[in-house]
């Protein structure tokens, strides 16, 4: 019975497909997958944005919407009817090609990143032996989208927003790619099944997740850090921001192509967040071993639902980092971290096992961080607070 | 037919379009994206043999390849910073108007 | 020869073709993107999974970024007064027909002599990325730390190439 809860999309996928002739079940059971995929995270993009505008709401001390249904609960279907029933204006001068292909570009790339997430047991679109490298090779890809859309406007606006952007982005992916190398070195495999089986054991009842160790924890926070950047979301969302570019790279973008910007965004962090959980978080397997009973793809999705509000909970609290900031950051802070954490990771797999290892990993980590941190704030000055008052 | 000869065709036609390129064209950075094409095809030519050639388990091919790319990248980076630099000492990136190296 | 390989053929010079010939510098530059993404599925269709998605990850998202960027920052976008073509394209036409025709002439020519040609298709071989790792440690350490070197040496010198010049007294 547990068993049948856990794979019941896999038997549903199976029972649908024995209709068919032999030679077409193979392809017929991936384009259920691929509907499966389409339908389910725009499904889930418009619970998050109703989340997101309600929850920014509650830490802005207001509530969010709350007239379209009973607490605005259908808030998205309004917003998308909207976005469906507004004119499309392309500027006149702008580049209609590039103008029409940038957000249909955004949307292929980031669906195509779930092909590779286990998203259950058995559950993996394409088990694919670098399935890490395919995601981050895709996901590198959407830059180009952003710049496309950024330059086809033919706007200093958008094209300043475009170039800030794209700088934040790959500033922010070797970070990125450095703190899942660790996760590689360690598991020894490329292949997203492999890693998830490798923290899917239990000792004591406590799981082995990578999260649990010290340099997953300090990877899994240099991951959030660059996977925030790389969708540009708050705090790093300079290139969008609302109040600095009237709204950066896609101010000339509106109905639905504005729409599907927004969904490729949304989509894009809940492939990164669904990485995330999968390298660190140990994808589908349950906290406890006692908790096995509850299938695989709800653990999955429940991970990534909270990692979604964590989004949300970074937006509501940080404020906004300017360009430099954001880009001193990276180079001089993130990054060698990270290595750092690539050569902890070594340590800790030749150190064996027992108690020595732990403290002597967490205990580098720890004095590089005090010590990069104490150098990086040396230059402000905190000294007693002063008032000015009119005269 | 072997296989081998249409891969080894389409990475000849690459490269003849990335050396027209880069001989036809007046901006600097387009006779770059030539010779990026060029390099292109010659790393689809390494490839090609791998797969199709006497000793696939080697990898020989597909390392050769890999660096390949790596190398292009570095190459690439360099040539558009020289661009770059050029551009802002000329004020202008047409290669036939840069034909002397007096400054 | 299988359909797919016809379609992504005709994809990758396409792109090529377009890359080559536009006269708006960007959008040669995005045609460039294309005619990449075509190589990478090839690879993939030539079973060198490593390679083709090394391919996208390096070419697609990080020099096809680096040409348009440097398109922007020497104004590359704006119409050129002149063609965009060269005093006499003709001798540089000339010369990559006739390279395209040695070349061709000799792939076809050695047609029974290449591997492969016996009438037996080869088996895919099977490659992971333990492999290539084995391989990249074992037998070709020494080029991967050459190609380090080299790779921070052509940062240094790009960063310091392009960089601002402070204004000295001439």
């Amino acid at each position: 019975m547990i068993e049948k809860a856990d794979q019941i999309f896999v038997i549903l996928a199976h029972w649908l497909v024995s209709f068919l002739p032999a030679w077409l079940q193979h392809p017929a059971i991936v384009l259920l997958a691929v509907v499966g995929i389409i339908v389910t995270f725009p499904a889930l993009f418009a619970i998050t944005v109703l989340l997101e505008r309600k929850g920014l709401g509650r830490m802005q001390n207001r509530f969010g919407p709350n007239r379209v249904g009973p607490l605005g609960i259908f808030q998205p279907v309004a917003d998308g009817l909207k976005s469906l029933t507004k004119e499309d204006i392309v500027p006149l001068s702008a580049d209609a090609v590039v103008h029409f292909l940038a957000p249909v570009f955004l949307v292929v790339v980031v669906f195509m990143g779930y092909a590779v997430l286990p998203i259950g047991r058995n559950m993996t679109l394409v088990n694919m032996d670098a399935g890490l490298l395919f995601f981050f090779a895709i996901g590198a890809s959407s830059e180009l989208s952003v710049f496309m859309a950024g330059w086809s406007s033919r706007n200093k606006y958008s094209l300043l927003g475009a170039m800030r952007a794209v700088a934040q982005m790959i500033s922010y992916e070797v970070p990125l790619l450095m703190s899942s190398v660790a996760v590689v070195m360690i598991t020894g495999s490329l292949s997203l099944g492999k890693i998830v089986d490798a923290q899917n054991q239990y000792t004591y009842g406590l799981p082995h997740w990578y999260i649990f160790t010290p340099w997953g924890f300090a990877g899994f926070i240099l991951f959030a850090i660059a996977a925030t950047a790389e969708t540009n979301r708050s705090p790093f969302d300079l290139p969008e921001g609302e109040s600095e570019l009237v709204a950066g790279y896609f101010t000339e973008y509106s109905g639905f192509k504005f729409a599907l910007f927004f969904l490729g965004e949304y989509v894009g962090m809940m492939g990164i967040s669904g990485l995330g959980t999968t390298l660190f978080l140990g994808g589908y397997s349950a906290p406890f071993s006692f908790l096995n009973w509850v299938p695989s793809w709800i653990w999955f999705f429940s991970k990534i639902m909270l990692s979604m509000c964590v989004f949300i909970w970074v937006r509501g609290t940080l404020p906004r980092l300017r360009q430099d900031q954001l880009m001193n950051f990276a180079w001089k802070f993130v990054l060698p971290l990270s290595l750092l954490n690539l050569m902890v990771a070594g340590i800790w797999r030749f150190m064996g096992d027992g108690l020595l290892r732990w403290v002597v990993c967490s205990a580098i980590l720890l004095l590089v961080y005090v010590l990069m941190a104490r150098a990086g704030m040396k230059r402000e000055h905190f000294g007693p607070r002063s008032y000015r008052y009119a005269e | 037919m072997n296989p081998l000869i249409g891969y080894l065709l389409v990475a000849a036609l690459l490269f003849a379009i990335g050396l027209a390129g880069a001989l036809t064209r007046r901006n600097a950075i387009l006779v770059l994206i030539g010779i990026e094409l060029m390099l292109n095809a010659a790393n689809l030519n390494l490839i090609a043999f791998w797969r199709y050639g006497p000793h696939p388990e080697a990898l020989t091919g597909m390392m050769f390849a890999i660096f390949s790319i790596a190398v292009a990248a570095a190459e690439a980076a360099v040539g558009l910073g020289l661009v770059i630099q050029i551009h802002r000492h000329a004020h202008t990136t047409d290669l036939d108007a840069m034909n002397r190296m007096k400054g | 020869m299988s359909i797919v390989f016809y379609i992504i053929a005709g994809l990758s010079v396409a792109g090529a073709l377009a890359a080559v010939l536009l006269k708006n510098t960007v959008h040669c530059a995005l045609a460039l993107t294309v005619a990449f993404a075509g190589l990478a599925l090839m690879f993939l269709e030539l079973d060198a999974q490593f390679a083709g998605f090394a391919q996208i990850l390096v070419y697609i998202g990080a020099v096809a970024i680096l040409v348009v960027f440097a398109i922007l920052l020497t104004r590359g976008s704006e119409t050129p007064k002149d063609t965009v073509y060269s005093r006499n394209p003709i001798i540089g036409l000339v010369t990559a027909a006739g390279i395209f025709a040695m070349l061709g002439w000799a792939v076809l020519h050695s047609a029974q002599a290449l591997p492969g040609s016996g009438g037996t298709p080869m088996a895919a071989p099977t490659v992971t990325v333990m492999d290539i790792g084995n391989s990249l440690m074992g037998r070709y350490v020494l080029p991967l730390e050459i190609v380090a070197l080299l790779l921070t040496a052509a940062l240094i010198g790009a960063v310091i190439v392009a960089m601002h010049e402070k204004e000295s007294a001439k």
